[in-house]
């Protein structure tokens, strides 16, 4: 029992994607990237993702098709392993442990059973060079095989992995570092070296980039820093080698990749612009712009018909031939810094956090994914590193979530400073946010905090701002002036300060009666109906940095953390300090379900938590380094359904759930044990439905289900209900789970399957009803109940044998016809009988 | 791929007056027509039957008009002194009072019988007298001014309004308990008028303004302005027209447009061929089982934006400075220097041009660099003209004198601005004496640029704690 309330930290979700290169399918149905210390299978056409690899230990380096089965890849971690995977099952194959750290790993299909890995040259893990190393992957039967088989190629080789590229058919090597490009040729054993000059005549910064090989022709294309690509030839001679120069890019060539035939080449960079180069016609140029943010990445499927192309903001696109976007997969965009604070959405539920430039994004914890991004700064985003854009910097949402606060910042540094508030009304039948007041420059300096009246109606609620220009101000939505047929929109309602200090936080007190702004050191308790000061309340020295109300039983308290590494909370009924602590709080939150408070506290550089009620002088729950760095940021999620833990430790999450940003963006959570094996159970669960829709059973089987219903009701002439889908059997999970390579022959396994189909298809009493009559004595029970399943198992079976008479079933056929071809359906599979018997 | 995000054109609040239902009616008048009278118009009145003739007391004149024609219809002349109220008896005629001033009578508004009816007189109280019975019957002592005329409501039988100094509105129930008293005015209220419904009160005065009042509220939703102090005021049924009289011996007469006549000419607009190709095919209607094949629709982008999205930076703004949108919409120009400055070309866009284009400019930063609402960035831009352009200066005379004037109106801008200031501060210390609270009121000063939105309802006393 002690045991199952345990509480651990865990990743949740919103990890990188577009760490490295993403990988097409040779069928271009599905798109493999690294995410984290998992390798996630997307479906090109539906967004979702199928399948997630999970072993690794470390972060994922690389991912690769393996050339010689395009049904399995490899990938690379820097925990020192690679791993090689059936991606449609999700089963691990193999683990080849290499010992070191890997950056990237490469393969080509003329050296089979070797692929080449990056790893650091002095085999120790700090050292900053890197070697290209080939790896002789043993044949060998074991799940986990060592390998001892290595032997360098290239010395000096950047970490980068789009800065090595394999030659036509596998025959050279192209790696650029620094200025130096190397092309080492494997047939010679020889590499030869072609240098470009520091600095070029324009001023041009000439450092390499990227690379990539014709996959058809003696030709090496390579990106640079200063936006100008290089076209390699005649590089297997010393001195005679040439280039050709193109330049469009105005900034860094990020990536480069030949499409599969050679006929074009892509580039992407920094303008987030994806541009097609005409190989031989370098001139012609097609353009795919405004992709959302820069591109990092560009993979082209094996076939060709599909681009996709991975972008700074923790997107993928997916890109139909050049012209058209199909689909976008999108993860939990973190940039440098989360500027907002970490919010819940009160009607989605979702996460809210500044995404990409000049949007809010909404995430959904529970289904690790994007919901939607709100776009709050509706102008152009130039792609220009260097240029100040406006950056949504602030965000509140209201008690019920029908209005949403939002400031933008432009030029924060500059003495002047942009600022605008703009407020948004929640629209019930588009359900989405409309903007409904723009208020240009509310105050004359940043705004430092903001919040909603939590408690009053979504009609009176109060917004109150505060800003470095040492005022508070109250808003307030008024009914418009007129009787214009305009809305009612916000406006000013009251401006307060105090002795012209600044103020840094405020907070409403849960019934919404008191508003205490901190204004440096000195909290100003203040009643918003009357705006009359009530108390001050001050613990000097240190200004204040969090302040808190508590809730609920412990209303009475108001707590705040200064900086100087003091927790206060003060009795707003005597007005005096009822406790106090010393602890470096970084950040004090509330639960807005419950009493509980969470402080964040960094003792010697890693962060403690401590959960406790303002009441009470035992912490319900603490521990210690949670994680390395400062936590700024962190919310209380609401949990869908009440967690029943009796645990005393675990009580505090039963509402809701803690997630928290580290100082490296990583959005971390508690859990318990207990609710950790729901989870794996309902995961479970989840992955077999979802393997269903995707292994080549499912496709078989698929297909026929939904081409049966067709035909049946043109057969019989009434809408025959869809059987139900055969899950419910174990025997058919196992044989749905198991990769098709490891089962044994179908005709062994026919009967088993078989006998599983005829069990979940009982219920279908009206149709066996209907076959008993005219069904034959000496049939037995279970020929005719499998009457209904066998058209779906042996459809290409009787495509040979009788696919005439099915194929003329037409909806004209009177009743008596549809009986006479029953039967003689039935009679013809009489030969799957003795099948069974033998 | 996302389409191109077309600049935003902050919409500024209106400065001037609001758009209401109110002004759409009044202001729903044509051109006026202007008769010049023999004298000073004293006193104007409707006919209440059909055709609806109007009499004017000019002089010792009184013409009657028709509703149509600027022609008198007929013409009386037989007084011998100045006229100067008419009275009517019966629905369709009128009896010429002509009055010498015997008692300073003036006014003579009827309420509909039975109601005893309120007399006014040039006196400071108007007496209500009842006509059959011949007695006064009631005298409000309320009025420090002479009475100069009075109107018995329409809604309500037991409200009346006189106009002196100030209108006032008194309630008969009440014992004649004045209501309100409107101090819209300043001079004297010589005429007032009741829309047809009742519900607009109109009053005219000797200020040359004629106000429109809510009777409900009681406040002003519209004005008209003219040209000389106005003695009288009429009304025709149905709010037809207004026709005011006035000292200069001018009698103004307004008739209503009618809305057959400005739809008549919107639908001839609209015929024109080129509409005609533009609808074409856009107005059908699919029928149930058409197969709709979808179009994506190409989203309009202006001229501007087009540019920008070429990043063709000089000429969006070339195109931004049009005269049209220069003249029309500041506002749009100012956006684009805006998106300009915030993509960081604002520089490049603005150099190299030569002494026409820089005149133009440097005529729009002169129109509107004092405009609160533009400053800010018309003074980056101007700053970096001079930067631009310093080499140069002292070639063209043209652009150096321009120079010379938009400096000059910063300067006076600067002047003023401190002086505002100072204003302000006199007031802080006034309202500080004036509360003895531990509080003390506090102004925000700043608040006056940019804060357009915010500022216009935060009238509450805003305090600071000492």
């Amino acid at each position: 029992m002690v045991e199952q309330a345990e509480i651990r930290v865990v990743h949740q979700g919103g990890s990188k994607i577009t760490f490295r290169e993403p990988v097409l399918s040779s069928d271009s149905r599905f798109l493999l990237c690294a995410s984290g210390h998992n390798v996630k299978v997307f479906s090109t056409a539906t967004e979702e993702c199928v399948q997630e690899l999970r072993g690794h230990t470390d972060l994922v380096t690389g991912v690769l098709l393996r050339p010689s089965n395009h049904l399995q890849v490899y990938s690379c971690s820097a925990d020192g392993t690679v791993r090689l995977w059936d991606f449609t099952d999700g089963v691990l194959i193999k683990t080849y442990v290499i010992g070191y750290p890997i950056c990237s790993i490469y393969a080509s299909a003329s050296h089979d059973g070797v692929v080449f890995i990056v790893m650091p040259a002095q085999r120790d893990k700090r050292s900053d060079v890197f070697q290209l190393v080939a790896v002789n992957l043993p044949q060998c039967a074991d799940q986990l095989v060592e390998t001892t088989d290595l032997s360098a190629v290239l010395g000096d080789v950047s970490s980068n992995p789009v800065a090595v590229a394999f030659g036509r058919s596998g025959e050279y090597l192209a790696s650029a570092k620094g200025l130096q490009l190397e092309i080492y040729f494997f047939k010679k054993q020889k590499s030869y070296r072609f240098f470009l000059k520091e600095d070029h005549k324009n001023g041009g910064r000439n450092t390499f980039t990227c690379v990539a090989c014709h996959p058809k022709d003696d030709c090496v294309a390579t990106g640079h820093e200063d936006g100008k690509i290089r076209l390699w030839r005649n590089f297997n001679h010393k001195k005679e080698y040439t280039y050709s120069t193109l330049h469009w890019h105005h900034s860094a060539v990020s990536s480069l990749c030949f499409t599969p035939e050679g006929t074009n080449l892509l580039s992407g960079g920094v303008e987030s612009v994806l541009v097609q180069w005409r190989y031989g016609q370098e001139s012609q140029r097609d353009f795919l712009p405004r992709l959302g943010a820069a591109i990092t990445h560009i993979a082209v499927s094996p076939d060709g018909a599909l681009f996709c192309t991975s972008h700074s903001d923790n997107k993928i696109t997916v890109i139909q031939s050049c012209v058209k976007v199909s689909s976008i997969i999108q993860g939990l965009v973190k940039g440098e810094n989360v500027q907002t604070d970490l919010m819940v959405d009160p009607r989605s539920k979702a996460l809210v956090l500044n995404g990409k430039p000049g949007h809010l994004q909404f995430y959904s914890l529970q289904r690790d994914k994007l919901l939607f991004n709100l776009d709050i700064v509706q102008q152009e985003y130039i792609h220009e590193s260097g240029l100040k854009q406006f950056e949504v910097v602030k965000a509140a949402f209201d008690g019920s979530g029908s209005w949403l606060a939002t400031v933008e910042e432009r030029n924060p540094k500059a003495a002047e400073v942009e600022v605008n508030l703009k407020l948004w009304a929640f629209d019930e039948q588009t359900q989405c946010f409309v903007l409904n007041t723009t208020i240009s420059a509310p105050h004359e300096a940043r705004i430092t905090a903001m919040c909603f009246d939590q408690a009053a109606s979504s009609r009176t609620t109060m917004l109150l701002s505060c800003s470095r220009d040492g005022h508070f101000k109250a808003w307030q939505l008024a009914p418009p002036a007129h009787t214009d047929d305009e809305g009612p929109s916000w406006s000013c309602d009251f401006v307060g300060a105090y002795h012209n200090l600044l103020p840094e936080c405020c907070c409403f007190s849960a019934d919404g009666s008191l508003l205490a702004v901190s204004f440096q050191e000195v909290v100003t308790v203040w009643s918003p109906s009357s705006w009359e000061l009530l108390v001050t309340l001050s613990q000097p020295p240190g200004d204040i940095r969090d302040l808190c109300f508590g809730r609920l039983s412990c209303s009475k308290y108001l707590l705040g953390t200064t900086t100087n590494k003091l927790l206060c909370c003060w009795n707003l009924l005597t007005c005096s300090l009822e406790w106090s602590t010393s602890t470096d709080v970084s950040l004090l939150l509330g639960d807005p379900l419950s009493e509980n408070m969470a402080a964040f506290c960094l003792q010697d550089r890693s962060t403690d938590l401590f959960v406790f009620k303002p009441s009470e002088p035992r912490p319900l729950f603490s521990q210690k380094a949670v994680c390395s760095g400062r936590v700024t940021r962190a919310v209380f999620a609401p949990r869908e359904a009440m967690l029943e833990s009796c645990e005393e430790s675990s009580q505090w999450l039963n509402r809701s759930q803690l997630y928290f940003l580290t100082s490296l963006m990583d959005l971390l959570t508690f859990s318990t044990k207990a609710e950790e094996e729901r989870l794996m159970a309902s995961s479970k669960q989840l992955v077999i439905d979802d393997s269903v829709a995707m292994t080549p059973f499912y496709l078989l089987l698929g297909k026929h289900r939904h081409q049966q219903p067709e035909t049946e009701e043109q057969a019989r002439g009434r809408s025959a209900e869809r059987p139900a889908v055969p899950q419910s059997s174990a025997a058919v999970r196992e044989l749905l789970q198991t990769p098709a390579h490891v089962l044994p022959s179908t005709s062994f396994l026919c009967s088993m399957f078989v006998q599983s189909l005829l069990i979940s298809v009982t219920d279908n009493r009206e149709e066996n009803k209907l076959s008993e009559e005219e069904m034959d004595s000496e049939k037995g029970e279970e020929e005719a109940s499998d009457e209904e399943m066998e058209p779906r198992v042996t459809r290409p079976e009787e495509a040979l044998s009788d696919s005439p008479e099915m194929e003329s079933v037409a909806p004209a056929l009177t009743k008596a016809q549809v009986r006479e071809l029953r039967r003689v359906r039935k009679l013809d599979h009489s030969w799957l009988a003795g099948l069974l018997d033998s | 791929m996302a389409s191109f995000k077309p600049t935003k054109v902050p919409v500024y609040p209106k400065l001037g007056e609001k758009v209401t239902q109110d002004t759409l009616y009044w202001k729903n008048y044509k051109a006026p027509v202007q008769i010049k009278e023999f004298g000073a118009v004293s006193n104007i009145d409707f006919s209440p039957v059909a055709p609806h003739n109007y009499a004017v007391t000019a002089f010792t004149r009184i013409h009657i008009y028709g509703p149509c024609s600027q022609e008198p219809v007929k013409t009386f002349t037989r007084f011998k002194d100045t006229a100067y109220c008419l009275v009517p008896v019966r629905t369709a005629s009128w009896v010429f009072g002509r009055m010498r001033r015997l008692g300073g009578v003036h006014v003579l508004p009827f309420t509909p019988k039975p109601l005893p009816d309120p007399f006014t007189g040039g006196r400071r109280t108007p007496p209500t007298g009842d006509i059959p019975n011949a007695a006064e019957l009631t005298t409000y002592q309320e009025h420090t001014d002479y009475i100069r005329c009075g109107v018995a409501s329409k809604l309500n039988r037991d409200l009346f309004i006189t106009g002196g100094r100030y209108v006032k509105v008194w309630d008969l129930l009440k014992g004649g308990q004045p209501l309100v008293s409107l101090k819209n005015h300043h001079k004297t209220v010589t005429c007032l008028a009741l829309s047809s419904n009742g519900q607009r009160l109109l009053s005219a005065s000797l200020d040359r303004h004629v106000k429109v009042y809510n009777t409900t509220s009681y406040k002003v939703v519209h004005n008209f302005d003219y040209a000389a102090a106005i003695l009288s005021l009429a009304l025709a049924p149905d709010d037809e027209s207004i026709v005011v009289g006035m000292t200069n011996s001018i009698l103004s007469i307004k008739h209503r447009k009618h809305t057959e006549e400005s739809m008549e000419i919107m639908s001839q607009q609209r015929r024109r061929p080129s509409y005609r190709v533009f609808v074409k095919g856009k107005n059908y209607v699919p029928k149930q089982d058409d197969y709709l094949v979808s179009k994506p629709v190409k989203e309009h982008l202006a001229k501007y934006d087009r540019q920008l999205k070429k990043f063709n930076v000089s000429k969006a703004l070339d195109t931004a400075l049009e005269t049209w949108f220069r003249r029309r919409k500041p506002e749009i120009t100012v956006a684009v220097m805006k998106e300009l400055n915030r993509r960081g070309t604002l520089k490049n866009a603005l150099a190299g041009r030569d002494e026409e284009q820089l005149s133009r400019l440097l005529h729009f930063f002169i129109g509107n660099v004092v405009d609160t609402r533009f400053a800010p960035i018309l003074v980056t831009a101007a700053e970096m003209i001079l930067d631009i352009y310093k080499s140069v200066i002292g070639q063209s005379a043209l652009i150096d004198r321009q120079l010379l004037r938009l400096q000059n109106l910063l300067e006076t801008e600067i002047n003023l601005e401190r002086e505002l200031l100072e204003v302000l501060g006199m007031l802080d210390t006034m309202f500080a004496t004036s509360i003895t609270r531990k509080e003390v009121p506090y102004s925000d000063i700043g608040r006056s640029n940019g804060l357009a939105q915010g500022e216009a309802s935060s009238s509450r006393p805003e305090l600071q704690v000492t």
